[in-house]
Order: C-alpha cells, then structure tokens, then sequence
C-alpha cells in the first residue's frame, strides 16, 4: 500500500537520465554527448575544409528533432564561435584582409536583415520547411557539382605534369569594368566596390535564412570572381562568417526569440575541439584533394534534401503552433 | 482510514454532495518542474469516494472518469501533396484553443461506463470532444471523418499528448482509486486542469475538479524568460558567449 501511493515519480529513474539534458528554448530533452559529438564531428570538418560546417549542422539538428527554426537560429552562433577562433589563428598569421572583409560585412549586414526578415515572414505562411530544403538542394547541388568538377579538373591537370594556378593575373572579366574601385592592399587587387557588395549581401541573405556561414561559398566567390589570392582568402571569409553569424543571431533573438544558448553552447565546445583536429588532419592534404572531398560532401549533403522533397514522405501530415506576432 | 484522513489533511478539494456520494481527490504534486533532467514524468491521480448513512447501494458499482486538459494553444495542421514532382504543404487547418494535451484516463471503456448520449453531452473521450477549427470566416468542428481532423487528433497521440487510457483508474478498494497522469517530456508549460467525475448506474453522480501546473524552473525559466523579455540583451549575451569560446579555444589549441 505504501508502495503504491509512494509520493514522486516511480518511472522517472531510467539509467540514461544523466545524460539526457533538457534544452530550455528548443523544448526537448536531447542526448549530451549526442550534440556534444555532433559538435566535434561537424567541427572536424570545418577545421579541415576553413568552413562554419553550418550546412551539416543545420540538417543534422533538424534530424534529431530540433524545429528547422530553431535549428537555423541557434546554428548562427555556433558558426560564430568556430570562425572566431580560425580567424584569431590566420590574424596572429597576418593571413587575412581586414579591409577586403569590412567592404564585404557592409554588405552582408544588409544581407542578413534581409534574410531574417525573409525567414520570418515564411515561417508565418508555412513554407520555411520547404524554403530551407529547396535552397539547399539546389545550393548544394550546384556549388558541389562545381567543386568536383573543379577539382577533378586540378587532379588530372596535376597528373599531366602542368602546374595549377587558380590565380590568372591579366585576365580581366566584365567585373573588372566596373566603377567606384577600390585597392585591396593586403589581397594585391583594385576593383570596383559593387561585387564586393554585392557578394556580401548574397552570402549575409543565404546565411540567414538557412542557417549557414556561407564559407563554402564565399571561399569561391572570391577566388574566381574577384581574383583574390588563396592564401588570404579563408582568413578573410572567417571574419565575414564571424561578423554576420554573430549578428544574425542577435537578430534572429530578437525577432523570432528561438536561439537556443544551451544547445549553442554544448555545439561549441565540440565545435572548437573537433576544429583543432581538422585544422592538422587538412594540412597534410593536397588542396585538390580536400576540395574535392569538400565537393563530395556538400553534393552529398543535397542530395539528402533531394530526396527528401522528392521521395514521398512518411506521414503527410504535421503540426505546427500557429505563428503569431509582427 | 489514516490515508483518508491525510488527504482531508493535505487540503484535498471536496464536491458539493450531489447525491450523497461525495468524491475526495488529490494528485502526488500540484506543480511539475521542468529542470535541465527533465524527460517527463509521471503525476499520481488518487482520492476516494465518501459515502455516508443515506447512501443508496449502487448495482452496478463505482467508474471513475480523470480528464487532464493542458493548456490552450491554436495549432496548425498541414498537408502535403505533390507539386511539380517535390512534396510541398498545399492544405492547411487551424484548430483554435486545442487542448496542448489531453488525457483521458477511465476505470473501463468509456461505452460501458454510461450510453453515448451522456458521453458526448459530458464531452467524455477524445472522441467526444469538441475541437472548433477555424473554416473561412467561421470556427466549428467539422466532421468526425475529416482527413484534417483526423490527422489532428492521430499526431497528437502518436507525440503521446493526447491520451485515452480506458482502464487507467484502477479502485484498489471498493471505495479508493488510482490513477497515473503520463506527462511526455514534451508537454507545454501553463496550468493543467484535473476534471474527475463519478459515475454509478450510467450517470455522473459527483465531479470535482483541481488543477495542476508545469513550469520551467531554475536555469530553464531563467533562459527561456531572458529569451522571450529580453531579445536583444540574449543575443548580445549569446553572441559574446560565443565569441568567448572561440577565444578561449585559439588560446588552449595555440600551437607556437
């Protein structure tokens, strides 16, 4: 009888309680050393390829039953964290242009405002879940396929016995018509302030709405369109990624209050370990060989979001609270 | 007898005597505290029923109905369909103030407990309860078939908030029950009503009613608050969290 009318809660005790964490603001208890593991894995990566990894991070919190909203807001400030501490190491190294990156956060201050403003007027409707997933898909899809191609094109160069160069000195393309030009000292490059601008904004956009760093994509951006030299180029997207992941999560706290800082903060203590790792395990790699892989991994990671839109999905229905406000 | 007294002790809520029975309740605690451990729990349901030298004998002997009905909240149902090869949300249902959770816990199935007609007047069930549901400009419940509805209500049970355990009130003595309330980690926050009725010979012969609340405590109040009043101050106060580890990372890992 005592037994049975034992005041508390009988069921309560399971063995795997004390690793279960309770996240205050995503509003479900998760697996500690899960997130803290998925925190050195994706930062693993980062650390290898100079990315935020927010492109893996964001899928794989969405997985283990993080809202998407949540997911690409608390993401924000883990990118944050890690390209904080990359861009320390490429400053002490002087590996990076402060300059070329300012011009581009003007843009990109602009661009996230925009993004979360997007990313809040479609969770009102009820698309965001199909925005995030098309966005990738077709991101994914196109800047994967280019690396592959890329690099595969490098490798085969290499095998023949010619050097690669990615750089091209002299050969100008219609960006370089353009007015308002600026000298880049610490890139070695004069041309216009709108590309710069404009690439700023793009990656600000993306970064917000889908809860990316947008490294994969700048690093690129700059080295084929603007010319800008390698070995300042990761240096100089970090601060970029720094800047406006740091201000989209300001900004996604105070528009949509879903930044979860307790699942941020596990994601950055595995974050800023797995990234240490990374950064020796890419150095002993040929820079084809890890953009390849690089492009291996962001095509596979769209492909994923493919065949999620594509292939028929296991309950058709969902629910959601209803949004409300601004 | 000792335990009775204990509860009358404990400030348990009694009824009105409607027809001479009166029924006596109490749960294991009032208030459930989301702390950083929580993975849901368990509340316990108990009470008795009183009866005293007028009470009629009853044929068919005591049911007990527990209906826990969490906080309101609209909610969204949506459905997709195929469009242009991709699977996109194309239908959508708002259902206004639903139950956020609903637990309906009986000492047999609802049908045998009283007919239909009482059960759907006492909104006994999730079957028999009312879910308004907004339709153009109007809000009404819709039909029972309704694959929107029914969708509704199926989710809803599969992410265990809704609830119907038909012989979840077990009487350890002729006169004294119990019941356990399931509360999944995932159950909102706010105030919780306990309705309990009393049925003998097919019809509610007493109810009372009591309340319980979930509520984030300590840190995940603290968080969830600071997030909510404070938009601004929390994203500066994240942000700088986050510049902090990197830092302190770049001086743990510095290799020179």
């Amino acid at each position: 009888m005592t037994c049975e009318f034992r005041i508390g809660h009988p069921s309560a005790y399971r063995w795997n309680d004390a690793l279960q964490i309770y996240l205050p603001i995503a509003d479900l208890p998760v697996n500690v050393f899960l997130v803290f593991g998925m925190g050195i894995a994706v930062g693993f990566i980062s650390g290898m390829f100079g990315i935020g990894g927010g492109f893996l991070m964001t899928p794989l919190l969405i997985f283990i039953g993080v809202a998407p909203a949540v997911a690409v807001a608390t993401v924000a400030s883990h990118i944050a964290a890690s390209s904080f501490s990359g861009a320390i190491s490429y400053w002490r190294r002087r590996a990076l242009d402060l300059s070329l990156a300012l011009m581009l956060l003007l843009g990109g201050m602009i661009g996230t405002a925009g993004g979360v403003w997007l990313f809040t007027a479609l969770r009102r409707i009820g698309q965001l879940d199909i925005t995030i997933g098309l966005s990738y898909v077709t991101l994914l899809g196109i800047v994967g396929s280019l690396m592959i191609l890329e690099s595969v094109r490098a490798i085969i160069r290499m095998r023949g016995g010619k050097p690669t160069e990615l750089r091209r000195p002299g050969s100008h393309t219609w960006i370089h018509g353009l007015p308002f030009k600026l000298r880049f000292k610490q890139s070695r490059i004069y041309i216009s302030v709108i590309p710069v601008l404009a690439i700023g904004f793009i990656i600000g956009f993306i970064g917000a709405v889908m809860g990316i760093g947008g490294g994969f994509l700048l690093v690129p951006m700059l080295i084929y369109f603007l010319r800008v030299p390698t070995n300042v180029v990761i240096g100089t997207s970090m601060v970029l990624t720094l800047v406006t992941m740091a201000s989209a999560t300001v900004m996604h706290a105070v528009t949509n209050h879903l930044v979860d800082a307790l699942l941020a903060l596990i994601l950055m203590f595995g974050g800023v370990m797995g990234a240490q790792f990374g950064a020796r395990a890419g150095q002993n790699m040929r820079g084809e060989r890890i953009r390849l892989l690089l492009g291996l991994l962001v095509l596979a990671v769209g492909l994923r979001f493919a065949a999620d839109l594509v292939f028929k999905p296991s309950d058709l229905y969902s629910i959601r609270p209803l949004e409300t406000g601004l | 007898m000792a335990l009775v007294a204990a509860l009358v002790a404990a400030g348990a809520g009694w009824t009105e005597p409607a027809a001479a029975e009166r029924l006596v309740t109490s749960l294991s605690s009032h208030r459930v505290m989301i702390t950083q451990y929580f993975t849901g729990e368990e509340l316990v349901l108990f009470g008795s029923v009183e009866r005293d030298a007028n009470t009629v004998p009853r044929r068919s002997g005591y049911d007990i109905v527990a209906t826990v009905t969490g906080p309101r909240e609209s909610l969204v149902t949506r459905r997709k369909e195929r469009v242009l090869g991709i699977w996109v949300n194309v239908d959508s249902r708002t259902f206004i103030d639903a139950p956020s959770y609903l637990a309906v816990l009986t000492t047999r199935p609802a049908a045998q407990i009283a007919d239909a007609d009482t059960l759907r007047r006492l909104q006994i069930g999730i079957d028999n309860t009312s879910f308004p549901q907004r339709i153009g400009p109007d809000f009404a419940d819709v039909n029972r078939d309704d694959p929107l509805r029914a969708a509704f209500l199926r989710l809803q049970r599969a992410h265990h908030l809704y609830v119907e355990e038909p012989n979840g009130v077990t009487f350890l003595t002729p006169m004294l029950y119990r019941a356990t309330i399931p509360l999944p980690a995932q159950a909102p926050v706010g105030t919780y009503e306990v309705d309990v009725k009393l049925f003998a010979d097919g019809a509610m012969i007493a109810r009372t009613t009591s309340a319980l609340e979930v509520m984030k405590v300590g840190f995940e109040q603290f968080v969830a608050s600071a997030a909510r009043d404070h938009g601004l101050l929390y994203g500066i106060a994240t942000a700088t969290m986050a510049l902090m580890t990197g830092w302190l990372a770049s001086i743990v890992f510095r290799k020179d």
